[in-house]
């Protein structure tokens, strides 16, 4: 599998995105700077964390104006499986890729830590190597991160399944103290309509390494590998 | 020689002038000498900041010399922008500590924000990609009225401009103190690495050679900011707010960036970031160093406002800047980086050969200025000092009991002092870069060097109750303190970086205190071979001629050849807990003696050095030899206190049956004897320990044995860990939803 990860001018976790890629795939990702609208062929597109253009704007706002992303975009669209991870999620709800939008956390400060989540289904191309209803420990690092949209929209992804991840306990109960930012219905990560995209707060590519106290994150990677190619 | 021009609208220099500026009637005369002539405004602006304290170091400078600052592992010590140390296999350590206390205090959040930018910037100026911030943070007492919102303001400050330019906070240390109250500390600390063969250097060379400035544009933020930091406070303190500067991470990244992609190539021929003083500060300390001098076009100055004169442009403190003499030739390849990263690039003047700095802005020469007089020249002062009589030592017994044990160990765990950080650290991102190890809330932050598998330790320390009761014991116990938490995680102490913060020097008991800490942390760093490579100092924390405790923040690094071999406080279940080193119960000066009193009274607690560094390098061959993994240093609240805290940490209660001592039960369980470990291990490898120690001559006890919920102690009815965790948890949640 050859995966692409996205560089925006205040883009941090494009390193550690592709330290994991590598170490999974076996192959070193290739970076693609955000001022080119060509992109190399890719199998999977990497959107990573951090604050691009500062998030002086709203959280993702200006990246999704970007020329790479009209590319990202197109590329999407015709399948291309892409994977956007806090910052990387907020920008793909920012160019319409993915409903609702990530406000601030109803704490109003920023949360880094580990977190459960529950993946949703297992029978998506990101989540396959994951075992269903078992609650996996991911960390999470951001200050925008509490998911909306409206009755309306929410009652869709539930009713299509499109909700990938779930905040909960450890022991896979979703409920609202196991709720970070305040996220409406726990939500921690969607999938669009064709199960091609997926965008998330929590950050798989940080637990993918047992020295650094988690391999949870890992089978989010292995899935990729084991569906893609 | 011609005169600069004295621009019709500038005041004329009046002694309030000159007050104004912070410059002493004795220290303009001498100015007025070495210039032969009077200065002009911009003149007087210039040599006001490079005199100040905070860049002349003037009444610390003669001090600072009697610390070692050598050593086989120092690439650079004092004077550049940060400390260098070899790592081997090619790499250098890069790190320092620097305070921002001053600002912060006005300004919470981008006091402390641009203290993060700040130290940041020195980091990579050398070349270095920082991966590693820590914070040693003081404030006033908890019920004062501005605690909150200063703790709220500094804490989101250094996590919003850490977090978003992507470099990991990962350690620290937070206290709380009345004697802060109306001078907070924000002490911030960044360790980089480069390769050891790339590092880059603030001497300019030559003559001829473009001076360039890249990065943000400059604006009237911060004017005199040096100045503001080297006097005292008073009721009107909160009007300087316009003195502190406004922090932009996200060009701060742009710009490290830039700078590490120009450093592969050969280019540079030095490079010095704008901090305080700004620009004046960087063309004086590239030019001083190098020998040589600098004339600026300030017209070519990239600028956010308009109209701004030459005396704002040199005093401007905006933030993420630099400045850098380049290679003749190299300027496009230069600019092509910059403008990538969507950064101002402009050469603004050449390096010449007058040894002068001269100030040219629309055509008119507006300063021309010996380089020596503004920086070697500057005023150097052998302050009076007067040295404390150390109080006397307390005894155990006349610090009376409390009552259980139990009790007062959760009182203690819940107090502001001793209760968990998590609210602060939760609000760093301390994961990001995808090396960090240790995880905050051990004895030392620990993060893997990126591509290998050698771990880099990192650590804040002081203890500001014992420096204030006896400087010298106080000094050298900071650094004492640095040196074994580093090595509980198993890691080689490598060097030192300092944060000096004290009152007002001109007040001989307070430069008293400022000497006391010099000697005691000089003595320290003999003993352990542990030099000083880089530092800061802070005087001036004082307001209406009250001042701070002495603070001299220690940061320090060790190294781990193998990550395998380390250890954490976090205790498993079934082991045998060894103590070593020995147990007095010194409880002056201690948390409990507060606890129980309501003051710190008496004598500190005092360090052996020597026997410190053997059981120091006892405890650290033990994690070599894979005979121990659970490692916790005792410091505050002594020894049920770290006991409690390696509970915590993993998840694992103890018991101890019998109080192995003659001393009272309070004296011994809270005690705050130094140079003492705990160890956590098997019965098998606590027999070879028990030997081992008993060769090398080191006390060793077995206190406990670890595994169920609770914490059990003998005549005490057991402490569910659940209780103690809420405890410890609790304090800093409760305190902001109040």
């Amino acid at each position: 599998m050859k995966a692409g990860v996205v560089v925006f001018p205040g883009s941090n976790c494009d390193r550690d995105a592709a330290v994991t890629l590598q170490a999974v795939t076996g192959h070193p990702a290739e970076m693609i700077w955000h001022g080119d609208t060509d992109m190399p062929d890719c199998d999977l597109i990497v959107v990573p964390g951090g604050f691009s253009y500062g998030d002086y704007l709203r959280s993702g706002a200006m990246a999704a104006h970007s020329p790479i992303c009209r590319t990202i975009v197109e590329k999407a669209k015709r399948g291309v499986p892409v994977l956007g991870i806090c910052n990387g999620f907020q920008i793909l709800t920012e160019t319409g890729l993915l409903p609702g939008i990530l406000m601030r956390n109803a704490s109003l400060r920023f949360i880094c830590k580990d977190v459960y989540i529950r993946p949703e289904r297992t029978d998506t191309i990101f989540a396959a190597a994951y075992e269903a209803g078992k609650a996996i420990r991911i960390p999470i690092a951001h200050k925008d991160g509490n998911y909306f949209a409206d009755r309306e929209t929410l009652d869709r992804l539930d009713g299509d399944g499109l909700v990938a991840f779930r905040y909960c306990t450890e022991q896979g109960e979703v409920s609202d103290a196991a709720n970070p930012n305040g996220s409406q219905r726990n939500i921690a990560g969607l999938y669009s309509e064709n199960g091609r995209i997926l965008g998330m707060m929590p950050h798989p590519e940080r637990l993918a390494d047992a020295m650094l106290g988690g391999v949870d994150g890992r089978p989010l990677f292995q899935s990729l590998v084991n569906s893609i190619h | 020689m011609t005169e600069p021009t004295t621009d019709r609208t500038e005041p004329t220099i009046t002694p309030e002038t000159i007050a104004a500026h912070g410059v002493k009637p004795d220290e303009y005369e001498h100015l007025v000498s070495l210039l032969g002539r009077t200065p002009n405004l911009t003149e007087l602006g210039i040599f006001s900041v490079m005199w100040s304290e905070h860049c002349s170091y003037k009444s610390s400078k003669v001090w600072l010399k009697t610390l070692p600052t050598e050593g086989p592992h120092v690439i650079q010590g004092p004077g550049e922008n940060a400390g260098v140390v070899d790592l081997g296999d090619g790499l250098a350590a890069i790190f320092k500590m620097e305070s921002h206390n001053h600002p912060s205090y006005i300004e919470p959040y981008q006091g402390a924000a641009t203290g993060v930018g700040g130290i940041m910037r020195d980091i990579f100026t050398m070349g270095a990609r920082p991966v590693a911030n820590l914070n040693a943070l003081r404030f006033g007492s908890p019920h004062h009225a501005k605690t909150r919102r200063l703790i709220s303001g500094v804490v989101s400050g250094i996590g919003d401009y850490g977090n978003c330019i992507g470099v990991p906070t990962v350690g620290g240390e937070t206290n709380f103190d009345p004697r802060y109250n109306n001078n907070i500390l924000v002490n911030a600390m960044c360790v980089g690495l480069a390769p050891s063969d790339r590092i880059f250097y603030s001497a300019a060379a030559g003559s001829g050679n473009p001076v360039v400035y890249v990065g943000s544009k400059t604006g009237r933020d911060g004017i005199h900011g040096a100045t503001m930091a080297s006097a005292e406070f008073d009721d009107q303190s909160e009007e300087k707010r316009p003195t502190v500067q406004v922090g932009d991470p996200f060009t701060e990244k742009l710009l490290l960036e830039a700078c590490l992609e120009l450093m592969q190539q050969d280019t540079i021929i030095a490079i010095q970031d704008m901090g305080a003083a700004g620009l004046t500060s960087s063309s004086v300390e590239m030019a001083s160093k190098g020998g040589v001098g600098i004339r600026l076009d300030l017209d070519h100055v990239p600028q956010r406002e308009s109209g701004m004169t030459a005396y704002e442009m040199m005093l401007s403190e905006s933030q993420e800047r630099m400045l850098m003499v380049l290679r003749p030739g190299s300027e496009p390849q230069a600019e092509a980086i910059f403008r990538k990263w969507e950064l101002d690039f402009a050469v603004i003047g050449t390096t010449t050969e007058t040894g002068r700095l001269e100030i040219m802005h629309q055509g008119a020469l507006k300063a021309d200025l010996p380089i020596p007089a503004l920086a070697d020249e500057a005023p150097s002062y052998e302050r009076p000092y007067q040295l404390r009589k150390p109080p006397a030592m307390i005894a155990p017994d006349m610090v009376p009991a409390r009552g259980s044990i139990a009790d007062t160990l959760l009182e203690l765990m819940g107090s502001p002092n001793l209760c968990s950080r998590r609210w602060i650290w939760e609000q760093y991102d301390h994961m990001v870069m995808g090396d960090t190890v240790q995880r905050p809330g051990g004895d030392a932050a620990l993060i893997r060097i990126h591509g290998t598998n050698k771990g880099l330790a990192s650590t804040c320390d002081v203890t500001p109750r014992y420096c204030q009761a006896d400087p010298f014991e106080g000094g050298k116990q900071a650094i004492a303190e640095s040196w074994r938490n580093l090595t509980a995680v198993g890691a080689d102490p490598l060097a030192v970086t300092d944060c000096l913060n004290f009152g007002n020097p001109e007040r001989p008991e307070i430069m008293g205190e400022f000497v006391g800490c010099i000697q005691g942390m000089a003595q320290a760093c003999h003993a352990f071979a542990f030099p000083v490579v880089s530092g800061n100092v802070s005087l001036y924390n004082e307001t209406n001629g009250v001042a701070i405790p002495p603070t001299p923040g220690i940061g320090a690094i060790g190294l781990i050849a193998d990550l395998a071999q380390s250890a954490t406080i976090a205790l498993k279940p079934d082991q045998v807990i060894l103590k070593l080193g020995k147990t007095r119960g010194h409880l002056g000066q201690s948390l409990y003696q507060e606890l129980a009193t309501g003051s710190y009274n008496g004598a500190p607690p005092s360090v052996d050095l020597e026997q410190e560094k053997h059981i120091g390098d006892f405890v650290r061959s033990l994690i070599r030899k894979d005979l121990c993994h659970t490692v916790h240093d005792l410091s505050d609240g002594g020894l049920l206190v770290g006991l409690a805290e390696m509970a915590l940490a993993g998840g694992t209660g103890f018991t101890i049956d019998e109080l192995k001592t003659d001393l009272s039960p309070h004296a011994y369980y809270f005690g705050e004897d130094q140079g003492r470990y705990l160890l956590a291990v098997s019965a098998e490898n606590a027999n070879i320990i028990d030997e081992c120690a008993l060769a090398a001559s080191i006390e060793l006890t077995e206190i406990a044995r670890s595994g169920g919920d609770a914490i059990t102690l003998p005549h005490e009815s057991p402490l569910p860990l659940a209780a103690l965790r809420s405890a410890h948890e609790a304090w800093f949640p409760g305190y902001f939803a109040e």
